[in-house]
């Protein structure tokens, strides 16, 4: 994954000279990238109308102030901030309004997770089955930066442990650390608001009065009260893993 | 071309080695073609043979990798045995 300063068009300023019809449901978007084998599927892609038409989805000819690398896209590539990789489609070749469901492996079964559980806001209802719909925005989550694995301290010493926070786009409120393996939260420090799209960076600063072994945690909380989870939830595809992020501490005297 | 596939592929991922065994280099060539090696290595250790074998077959016939019949069972086998649970 990664975080960039991203520069385009919006993609509604383009669809708007196409004069979309009223029955207009989906866009399909293709790239120049074939399937690596002859009989694979070509990697083509689709989003829901509205979403084409959110102010903040654009067509990216830039990446952090340079024209897009040939890996991210060149020469331009869609951006739907806040929503999972799969619907960025890199080398654009053609965009497509449709009136109906847009059909292929990537759109079915590919990218899909099952209906009811997952605590997401938008969702792509066109291409609901009975029991499962496609991947859409991102849930919240964070990552320690320094911090992994098993890690010693020593009794009364202090360091600062980094990380970064992100969600779908509704923007980071908090950031809560635990040096108690859960039982009890203070709020990190977070870092420059850099746009609700972005990853937002936090520090704390981390000390141990005794000598044991600690386990510390970070959670993230949106602006819309969604949180991370302490428990996997399950799917096929293994999506959407928030999990609040475990690191053990060995204090040491 | 698969060989010719497997060659710049492999160039590019020279750190990226395999658990030695039999069927390592069907692997290696059938597999590298289209996704890097690390995919396997990546995966959780609970896949067992039946499920190796619907991984298999998904890349045979979603995604056309060109890997004979007579060859599946050994990959299926060697996925199961070095990256997989009995």
């Amino acid at each position: 994954m990664g975080n960039a300063r991203w520069k385009g068009v919006r993609l509604k300023d383009i669809l708007a000279r196409a004069e979309p019809q009223k029955n207009a449901l989906e866009l399909g978007m293709n790239g120049a990238d074939r399937a690596a084998m002859e009989n694979g599927p070509d990697y083509v892609k689709s989003i829901p109308m509205w979403k084409a038409l959110d102010e903040n989805t654009i067509v990216a000819y830039e990446m952090n102030g340079e024209p897009l690398p040939h890996w991210n896209g060149f020469p331009v590539r869609i951006v739907v901030p806040g929503w999972t990789a799969t619907y960025w489609m890199k080398h654009v070749t053609a965009l497509n309004i449709s009136s109906k469901p847009v059909d292929g492996f990537w759109m079915k079964p590919g990218y899909r997770i099952p209906k009811g559980k997952f605590p997401l806001v938008d969702r792509f209802v066109s291409q609901d089955t009975d029991v499962n719909t496609p991947i859409t925005e991102m849930v919240v989550n964070s990552l320690f930066t320094n911090l992994a694995g098993n890690v010693t301290f020593e009794v009364g010493t202090t360091s600062i442990a980094r990380g970064v926070a992100w969600d779908g786009g509704y923007g980071i409120a908090t950031v809560e650390v635990s040096i108690d393996n859960g039982q009890t939260w203070r709020r990190a420090e977070l870092g420059a608001d850099l746009g609700k799209y972005s990853w937002r960076q936090w520090n704390f600063r981390l000390q141990f009065d005794k000598p044991g072994k600690q386990i510390v945690m970070a959670r993230a909380t949106n602006r819309i009260g969604a949180t991370q989870t302490f428990d996997l939830i399950a799917n096929p595809a293994g999506y959407h893993h928030n999990v609040v992020q475990q690191v053990n501490i060995d204090v040491v005297s | 071309m698969a060989l010719l596939m497997t060659h710049l592929v492999s160039a590019q991922e020279s750190t990226i080695q395999l658990k030695p065994g039999v069927g390592q280099e069907k692997i290696t060539s059938y597999c590298s073609g289209c996704h890097s090696l690390d995919y396997i290595q990546m995966n959780s250790p609970f896949p067992n043979r039946k499920l190796w074998e619907a991984e298999v077959n998904k890349m045979i016939n979603a995604f056309g990798a060109p890997i004979p019949k007579e060859d599946v069972a050994t990959i299926v086998d060697y996925l199961t045995a070095e990256y997989g649970s009995p």
